[in-house]
C-alpha cells in the first residue's frame, strides 16, 4: 500500500504557515544555509541525481534542463517560475504558494545560486490577487533576512526576486509565451529552437521552472538526493501533490510518491460520491487524454500512464461520476481552448473553432452522421503542426472521449445530450431543474 | 483624452517604479495596463496613450498587448468584477446553475455591467481551485464552494455595499481599482489577512497525520524515531 508523504504541505496547517516565522519553525532556509556551502555544481549534480523532473506537466528533468545552460560569459542568466497555473483542473501551485510561499522563495535562492543567476522571476497568474499580495510579501521578508538582496548569506553573491503578476491567458503557461509576455508583449510562443536556455528572457540564457519543482528543490538538498530518489518509481523519483476533484467525497489535496494509483487515491479521499460510481477522469489536466474505471490501477508516473495512452501532466485528477455527459464535458473543454488559442498557428486557432461548433451540434442533439469523422479528421490535423503544446492539448479530450465512448457521440445525432444525462444530476449543490444548454 | 496634470506626474512616477524592477523597461507594460486600470476603471484611451508615449511604443502597439489579456478591460468595469467559472469540472459540479441564476438575477450577460456600475458578471475559465468547485472570484479572491442561492446573497450584498469576505482571500474584497494597483505591484498591506489553507487543501496533511504517515527520514536525520516509523513508500513500478 503507498501512503501519503506530507513534505510540501508538512505545515500547510499551522498558524500564518505563510509567515517567515513559521517557516523558520518548519527547518526554513536551513536547505539554502546548506546549498551556499556547496560548490553551484554540486547543487545541480544533486538535483541531476535526485531524478527530480518537472511539475508543470511535461515531466522533464529539472536538473538537466539547468545543466543545458551555456558557460557563464560575463552576462545575466535568469531564473523564471513558471506560476500560471491554469490548466483546467490543477489547483497545486496556487495552494502552495497562499500557504507557503517561503517554499518558493528558497528553492529560488537555491536554483539562482545554483545556476549563477542574479535574477528570478515569478510569472504568476493575474487572477490571484492574494496569493500575488503572499508571495510579495515573503519576498520582501526573505530580503530582509539576508536571504535574497545584495549579498546573499554573506556569500557576497546578488539574487533579486521580482514578482510580475500577468493579465488573464492561459497561453503564458506555454514557456515562450511566458517569456514574450513578461517582456510586455502579447503571449504568443516562440518557434524553438533556441530554446530558453540558450536565448530565452531578453535573449539571454533561462530556466524555466514550475512552482512545485522549484519548490521541491530545499527538501532534496535538505535531505539528499538518494532520499528524494528513494520514493516513488525509479523513473519517476519523488512525491508530488495530487489534486482531486469533482465526484470525490473529499477532494483536495494529497501529497505521495508518484506511482500511486487512482484507487489508492480515491481510497483515502472516500471514494467517488455516495451512489455513484466513476465514469471517466483526467490524470494530469484538460490536455491530458482521459482514462475510465478500467485505468484505476494504473500507476500515476509518468512511464505507466503513457504506456495507458495518456500523460501524467500536473495530476489533476479531475473525477467525474456516471451521472456526467462526456459530450458536454469535451465541448466546455474545446471552447475553452478556441477561446485561449493566442491565434498564431492556423490549424489551432480554426481548428479548435470548427470543433466547437460541431460538439455543440453534437450536445444538442443535431450531429450529422460525419460529425464524429470530421472530429476525428480535424483533430489529425491539428495535434503536432502548431507551435506549441496547447493544439496538441486541444485534442486529447476529443480523441479520448470518442475512443471510450463513442456511442454518445453518436446519440448526438438525435438526442440532446442533457436529456440523456439531465445536468442537474451531476451537480453536487442544489441547483433545481437545468434546462438544457446553459449560455 | 488626457490626465489633469497632477495625475499624469503621479502615473509618471510610479511608471518609474514599475520600470526600475525590471532589466528592459518594456517588461513594466503589463504591470502598467494594471496601474491604468487603477486610475480609470479600465485601459482607457488616455491610459494607452500615456503608456506609448513613457515605453516609446505607438498606441496601436500598446493596443494590441492590452487587447490580448482578458484582465484588461476595454470599458469602464464594475465596483466588482464577479466572475463564475464555467469550464469543464465547476460547470458540471454547478457552475452552469450558478451562471444561469446570477445572470438573470443581474440581469446582465458575459462582459456586461449592472446600470449602478457595480458588478461587472464574467464567465471565467479555470481558476486552479478545482477541489473548491463550484468556485466564484470577486476581484480575483476566491469564493469557494459556491451554489445558486449563496452566489445572488453575494452579489446582492457587494450591490448594498456591505463589506464581503472571500473564503481564501484579505479580510475584505476590495474594489477594482484597489486590486488593480496591487497586482501593478504596489502592496495593500493585506496579505497577512485570512487563512493559509482551505480545509480541502490540507485534507491530505489532516489524513497522514491521522494515520502516522509521513515521508521517509534522510539517512543524516535517521536518529528522528518519529520519522523513522515510516512505511516505505517506494513503488517498484
Amino acid at each position: 500500500m503507498t501512503t501519503l508523504t506530507p513534505v510540501l504541505s508538512r505545515f500547510w496547517d499551522a498558524k500564518s504557515s505563510w509567515t517567515l516565522d513559521t517557516y523558520h519553525d518548519n527547518d526554513g532556509y536551513e536547505a539554502l544555509r546548506s546549498a551556499v556551502a556547496m560548490a553551484p555544481s554540486a547543487i545541480i549534480d544533486a538535483v541531476k541525481a535526485s531524478g527530480l523532473r518537472g511539475r508543470g506537466g511535461a515531466g522533464f528533468p529539472t536538473g538537466m534542463k539547468w545543466g543545458f545552460l551555456p558557460p557563464a560569459d560575463g552576462g545575466p542568466r535568469y531564473l523564471v517560475v513558471n506560476a500560471d497555473e491554469s490548466e483546467p483542473g490543477t489547483c497545486k501551485d496556487t495552494p502552495l504558494m497562499l500557504a507557503s510561499p517561503h517554499l518558493l522563495i528558497e528553492g529560488i535562492a537555491i536554483t539562482c545560486y545554483a545556476i549563477g543567476a542574479e535574477r528570478a522571476f515569478v510569472y504568476l497568474r493575474g487572477e490571484e490577487l492574494h496569493v500575488y499580495r503572499r508571495l510579495l510579501q515573503a519576498v520582501a521578508e526573505a530580503r530582509a533576512a539576508g536571504y535574497l538582496g545584495p549579498d546573499v548569506l554573506g556569500t557576497g553573491r546578488t539574487i533579486e526576486v521580482v514578482v510580475h503578476a500577468g493579465a488573464g491567458a492561459y497561453i503564458c503557461g506555454e514557456e515562450t509565451a511566458l517569456l514574450d509576455s513578461l517582456e510586455g508583449r502579447r503571449g504568443q510562443p516562440r518557434l524553438k529552437p533556441p530554446f530558453p536556455a540558450v536565448a530565452g528572457l531578453y535573449a539571454r540564457p533561462t530556466v524555466v521552472n514550475n512552482v512545485e519543482s522549484i519548490a521541491s528543490v530545499p527538501s532534496i538538498i535538505a535531505n539528499g538526493a538518494d532520499w528524494f530518489a528513494g520514493m516513488g518509481t525509479p523513473k519517476s523519483t519523488g512525491y508530488g501533490i495530487f489534486s482531486l476533484s469533482g465526484h470525490v467525497t473529499r477532494p483536495g489535496q494529497y501529497e505521495a510518491p508518484l506511482g500511486i494509483t487512482l484507487r489508492e487515491l480515491l481510497d483515502m479521499a472516500g471514494g467517488v460520491r455516495a451512489g455513484h460510481e466513476l465514469k471517466f477522469w483526467t490524470p494530469g489536466g484538460s490536455s491530458t487524454p482521459i482514462f475510465t474505471a478500467e485505468h484505476l490501477d494504473i500507476g500515476l508516473d509518468f512511464e505507466s500512464v503513457a504506456t495507458a495512452g495518456s500523460l501524467l501532466g500536473t495530476r489533476a485528477l479531475q473525477i467525474f461520476d456516471e451521472t456526467t455527459s462526456v459530450v458536454r464535458a469535451v465541448l466546455r473543454w474545446t471552447e475553452f481552448y478556441a477561446h485561449e488559442s493566442c491565434g498564431k498557428c492556423t490549424p489551432c486557432r480554426e481548428g479548435t473553432y470548427w470543433m466547437k461548433q460541431v460538439l455543440r451540434r453534437i450536445e444538442a442533439g443535431q450531429g450529422t452522421a460525419e460529425d464524429i469523422d470530421t472530429l476525428v479528421d480535424t483533430c489529425d490535423n491539428i495535434l503536432g503542426r502548431s507551435f506549441c503544446a496547447l493544439a496538441d492539448g486541444a485534442v486529447s479530450p476529443i480523441t479520448s472521449a470518442i475512443r471510450y465512448f463513442r456511442e454518445e457521440f453518436e446519440a448526438g445525432m438525435h438526442t440532446p445530450a442533457w436529456d440523456l444525462f439531465p445536468y442537474h444530476r451531476s451537480a453536487v449543490v442544489p441547483v433545481g431543474e437545468l434546462a438544457g444548454a446553459s449560455a | 483624452m488626457t490626465y489633469p496634470a497632477v495625475v499624469e506626474a503621479r502615473l509618471r512616477a510610479e511608471a518609474a517604479e514599475i520600470i526600475a524592477r525590471y532589466p528592459v523597461a518594456r517588461s513594466a507594460l503589463l504591470p502598467m495596463l494594471h496601474l491604468i486600470q487603477s486610475e480609470d476603471g479600465y485601459v482607457s484611451p488616455g491610459g494607452i496613450a500615456l503608456c506609448a508615449d513613457i515605453f516609446g511604443l505607438t498606441t496601436a502597439e500598446v493596443s494590441a498587448v492590452a487587447t490580448f489579456y482578458t484582465q484588461y478591460k476595454r470599458h469602464p468595469n464594475g465596483r466588482y468584477t464577479v466572475g463564475v467559472c464555467t469550464n469543464t469540472l465547476c460547470a458540471i459540479m454547478g457552475g452552469d446553475a450558478v451562471w444561469d441564476r446570477v445572470s438573470e438575477h443581474l440581469g446582465i450577460g458575459h462582459d456586461e455591467t449592472t446600470a449602478d456600475a457595480a458588478i461587472t458578471l464574467e464567465r471565467i475559465e479555470c481558476n486552479a481551485a478545482c477541489d473548491y468547485a463550484p468556485v466564484v472570484m470577486v476581484n480575483w479572491e476566491f469564493f469557494d464552494d459556491q451554489s445558486p442561492e449563496s452566489a445572488v446573497e453575494l452579489v446582492d450584498r457587494l450591490r448594498a455595499g456591505e463589506a464581503v469576505a472571500p473564503t481564501r482571500g484579505a479580510a475584505e474584497v476590495v474594489g477594482f481599482r484597489e486590486m488593480s494597483r496591487v497586482l501593478a505591484g504596489f502592496p495593500d498591506g493585506r496579505a497577512g489577512e485570512g487563512i493559509g489553507a482551505g480545509p480541502k487543501t490540507v485534507v491530505g496533511l489532516k489524513l497522514a497525520r491521522e494515520r502516522g504517515w509521513v515521508a521517509p527520514a534522510a539517512a543524516a536525520r535517521s536518529t528522528d524515531s518519529e520519522v523513522t516509523s515510516a512505511p516505505p513508500t517506494r513503488k517498484d513500478a
